[in-house]
């Protein structure tokens, strides 16, 4: 054994180079918490200059007309207008929502007020499974399972109410369509709405839940006029990211949605989103710098426009039908 | 008789709150079911999703062959290797890249900027916040135009495992942060307080009490974002990696071999360096896949589905071990 006691000097000495050593520490981490406003601030940056040398070739006009709408800037023909690329990425984010916010919020209503820990346990995992499926595989799953179920489904219902024609008389839906993919994607934001509304439905004080249950309401009563209104921020905020995943949702409508620029609001029809477009330029050889490159970046900072007005009137509407207790 | 009457009205409430709360209860079995009828129908759409992959690609996934042969222009020939080998590549400098800077930012924000008394220090730490909340919600093909603009054209770095680790890495970065805090705060402040009490400095408390004690939840969000990374497709389509890969990126210090053009022989010209696999091409699982399913030949859906099972293996695996991680240190902890 050494002799261990320190000088006061020393324990001094000691402390000050742990000091400064610790300043730096605290600079290095600053930094790394800095990272993420540089990775903003350099998309906001190549998203606008890259826009910037698009509108200098590209009248406004061009961009946002909707007398005419075609996108076809590949063509010798280049038409702008961003209508037709947003009109399919609205169809496509619309039959998702219509099918994830529902279930997606039912769920979540049940694994809060209804089913037992045990249930509990058992389902969280699984949806997390879910959540983890690959977006190119639930692509495929669009593609080769609910395409051909929806196919026979529009066939079945039109032979349903106007019978007796020739199988082939009667409107077949196409191979790409938006209904399937808008379909697939909605069920692969279910698991993102179902966990972070039962978050916060799980918040609300267990008082509230007891007041509403002893005047003799029911668990559905409970949930819909108690729960559900006291959670509708996080609730509203689970929806926003839901949208917004699906806005920009990029795998499944390639690969199920068709890939042609069309300006439609039909979802029986296939039409190239705004990710798609992005994706099927990039799968090409773009030269830097030139017209097609600034397109990609172009639609781009509107697909980020769309899911950040979806932020501000998600933070709106909360802060508007906030219960506050 | 006026007794009489005040009873029947008494019945007649009886009875009516007795039907209002059978319909009450009625509608409350009801959604109980229908619930769980969701509930079922997701598990139904897990189960099918797997199930028709599996059918559709039992012939390729049962062939050894299909695992370790490059992509080729026949589908009967043509295989994984390049992609599983690329995946776990790009996976590598992924985590290398956004496990440092992710901890590093969540232990600011939790164990600094929370206790600073700096106005100013307050004010960046409320914009930071906000700003990680709104990333996470950019969608992911920007990420891979973030990439395309810095990494390959301005840095130029090419059609690299180095572009793509990184840029995917950008991508995890605010999932890495988040639940980097959400471990630091599970930590209970005793064990701090009683480190600093017997003079340990800032830096020694978090590096030698609070970081071992919240590594097994820092670990899980780490997993969670790699199963996360392995089955992004979007960025990088978009920082060009869809390209025809058949060859491997070469290990370290391995040979580096040439082609005689005239006898066609391979001889040895050197070896590579230690990091020459970063600036070498590559593809990746879910782009083989895309690029397989998008072919018109009905052929190479098979190898689509074949790869779509190995890739959703991937991602269940590595979920799977991020939960039993949770479980396991949920039961470990001693506070």
């Amino acid at each position: 054994m050494t002799n261990t006691a320190l000088s006061l000097p020393q324990i001094r000495k000691l402390i000050q180079r742990q000091n400064v050593f610790d300043q730096f520490v605290v600079l290095a981490l600053l930094a790394a918490a800095l990272s993420s406003v540089i990775v903003t601030a350099g998309i906001l940056y190549i998203l606008i200059s890259e826009s910037v040398s698009f509108f200098s070739q590209v009248p406004l006009g061009e961009f946002f007309n909707l007398v005419d709408p075609k996108w076809t800037p590949l063509f010798d023909d280049k038409n702008f207008a961003i209508i037709t690329l947003i009109s399919s990425t609205l169809v496509t984010t619309g039959v998702s929502v219509a099918i994830g916010i529902p279930m997606g919020t039912i769920i979540a209503i049940y694994l809060s007020e209804f089913a037992t820990e045990q249930v509990r346990e058992w389902v969280k995992p699984i949806l997390e499974l879910l959540a983890g499926v690959p977006s190119v595989v639930f692509g495929y799953f669009a593609l080769q399972t609910v395409t051909p179920f929806m196919q026979r489904i529009v066939l079945g219902v039109q032979m349903f109410f106007a019978p007796g024609r020739d199988e082939f008389d009667y409107y077949q839906l196409p191979g790409f369509n938006m209904l399937s993919a808008g379909i697939v994607m909605g069920i692969s934001i279910i698991p993102l709405i179902s966990s972070i509304s039962e978050d916060a439905m799980r918040a609300v004080p267990k008082q509230m839940r007891e007041g509403s249950f002893a005047v003799g309401a029911t668990r559905l009563q409970t949930s819909f006029n108690v729960v559900l209104p006291a959670a509708i921020s996080g609730i509203i905020a689970s929806y926003i990211l839901g949208i917004s995943r699906s806005l920009g949702q990029t795998m499944i409508v390639a690969v199920a949605a068709g890939t042609q620029p069309i300006y439609t609001w039909n979802p029986l029809d296939g039409a190239a989103t705004i990710s798609t477009f992005i994706v099927e330029v990039a799968k090409g050889d773009i030269e830097h710098g030139s017209l097609e490159y600034n397109t990609i970046f172009v639609a781009g900072l509107a697909l980020v426009a769309m899911t950040l007005a979806m932020n501000l009137l998600g933070h709106y509407l909360s802060k508007r039908v906030r219960e506050v207790y | 008789m006026q007794g009489e009457e005040l009873d029947l009205s008494a019945i007649v409430k009886d009875v009516q709150m007795r039907k209002s709360i059978s319909v009450r209860k009625f509608w409350d079995t009801l959604f109980s079911f229908v619930a769980l009828g969701f509930l079922i129908l997701g598990l139904f759409v897990l189960l099918l999703l797997v199930f028709q992959l599996f059918v559709d690609g039992r012939e390729k996934l049962a062939s050894l062959g299909f695992y370790f042969s490059f992509p080729a222009p026949s589908a009967e020939e043509a295989g994984i290797l390049s992609a599983w080998v690329g995946s776990i590549f790009v996976i590598m400098v992924t985590v290398l890249f956004s496990i440092p800077i992710g901890v590093a930012a969540g232990i600011y924000l939790e164990e600094y900027a929370k206790t600073s008394s700096s106005q100013f220090v307050r004010f960046l730490t409320d914009f930071i916040e906000i700003n990680i909340t709104n990333l996470a919600g950019v969608p992911s093909i920007v990420y891979g135009l973030l990439g395309l603009e810095i990494f390959k054209e301005t840095l130029k770095l090419g059609n690299s495992v180095l572009t793509a680790g990184m840029t995917l890495g950008i991508l995890v970065l605010p999932v890495i942060v988040v639940t980097t805090r959400e471990a630091l705060k599970s930590v209970p402040s005793a064990l701090k307080e009683g480190s600093i009490a017997i003079g340990a400095s800032k830096w020694q408390t978090i590096w030698d009490l609070i970081l071992p004690a919240s590594i097994g939840s820092i670990l899980t969000g780490v997993i969670v974002s790699v199963s996360r990374a392995i089955g992004e497709t979007a960025p990088l389509i978009t920082v060009g990696a869809l390209t025809f890969i058949a060859f491997l990126p070469p290990l370290p210090f391995s040979p580096r071999l040439e082609v005689n053009v005239d006898t066609g022989e391979a001889f040895q010209v050197g070896n590579y360096g230690p990091f020459d696999w970063l600036f070498s091409g590559y593809t990746v699982m879910p782009i083989q896949m895309f690029d397989w399913v998008g072919r018109p030949s009905p052929d190479f859906r098979v190898n689509a589905a074949a790869a779509g099972v190995v890739l959703v293996l991937m991602t269940l695996a590595l979920n799977s071990a991020a939960i039993f991680l949770r479980i396991y240190f949920r039961k470990r902890i001693k506070w």
